[in-house]
């Protein structure tokens, strides 16, 4: 099977096995969390601007957040089946997209032998796309106060290509002067910053935000470790004997 | 000897670009299927998409 193939196959088995188990922990873990928390965004919506009623629910973040309402316009999936059935797509999907970027960069090191290095290349994504990211956009709910979008998207994939290119550099680099890159360039992400919102208010209880991080990291550890260790253990077996 | 070593390694080097190619073009095909998923500003593709780039931390709103 050519190189193209294989890396193809292995990235789509291995991104629809851990996209299964991911969205069903997603849907039992965060999901909930996440319509919890849009509750609350309605609750600001719906109640007069300057009422005295709900003083918590009336912070500078509660009117924030109305201009952060969803377009009303544009199609939105139904809640329950829909909504569930394209979180199902579109988490096999986010893993397909992982699996992809993780099995071409394995293959640029001679390619994965055996699951338990798949495992340490699912790690290495763990930290490029969620810890290194996370440490300056941790996950946050809906009705959460947050920075521009396109400056937060411009620094989650630039700290995220940093990360990447700095493990790369520490694990592969032949000289102590590369390993140093390799950490500058970790570093160098998060001295920059994300872009952060001018105020943290929210009407969003702290409790309920710290479980979702929770969760949220929680499932991409598994995530990470299942979608490596599969795609480990898919591509000897899918590879050609000569490849 | 040198003309067998002169395709040795031309069938290398093709071997190696071939490679280049193919783990180019997969990690570009990973790229827009996760910039769809994740960082798309179509307003029905973010309603679509909203629960997993919340649960997955990519930004959102």
């Amino acid at each position: 099977m050519s190189l193209f193939r294989t890396i193809l196959f292995v990235a789509a088995l291995a991104g629809i096995g851990t996209g299964l188990v991911g969205a069903a922990l997603h849907l039992l873990t965060t999901v909930p969390l996440i319509l919890k928390a849009e509750t609350f965004e309605q609750a600001e919506a719906a109640a007069p601007a300057h009422s005295h009623a709900d003083a918590a629910a009336h912070t500078a973040g509660a009117q924030e957040s109305a201009a952060h309402e969803h377009d009303d316009e544009a199609w939105a999936p139904a809640d329950g089946l829909e909504r569930n059935g394209l979180t199902l797509l579109f988490t096999v999907l986010t893993g397909f997209g992982f699996a992809l970027l993780l099995v071409a960069a394995s293959e640029i090191a001679g390619g994965l032998q055996n699951w338990h290095q798949g495992v340490i290349w699912g790690l290495a994504g763990f930290a490029v796309f969620t810890l290194a990211p996370g440490l300056g956009l941790p996950p946050e709910l809906p009705a959460m106060p947050a920075g521009d979008l396109a400056a937060r998207q411009i620094w989650w994939v630039g700290t995220a290509a940093a990360t990447a290119g700095g493990l790369a550099l520490l694990a592969f680099g032949r000289s102590p002067l590369l390993a140093l890159t390799g950490v500058a360039l970790i570093v160098a992400p998060q001295l920059i910053g994300a872009p952060q919102p001018e105020s943290f208010e929210t009407a969003i209880p702290e409790a309920l935000h710290h479980n979702f991080v929770v969760a949220s990291v929680a499932v991409s550890f598994v995530f990470w470790t299942l979608l490596g260790g599969l795609a480990g253990w898919l591509r000897p077996r899918l590879a050609a004997p000569a490849a | 000897m040198t003309t067998r070593n002169g395709q040795n390694l031309a069938a290398a080097h093709d071997s190696l670009a071939a490679r280049a190619v193919a783990i180019t073009f997969a990690a570009l095909i990973g790229v827009v299927v996760l910039g769809g998923v994740g960082f798309s500003h179509v307003s029905a593709m973010h309603n679509a998409t909203h629960d997993v780039r919340h649960a997955n931390a990519f930004p959102c709103h």
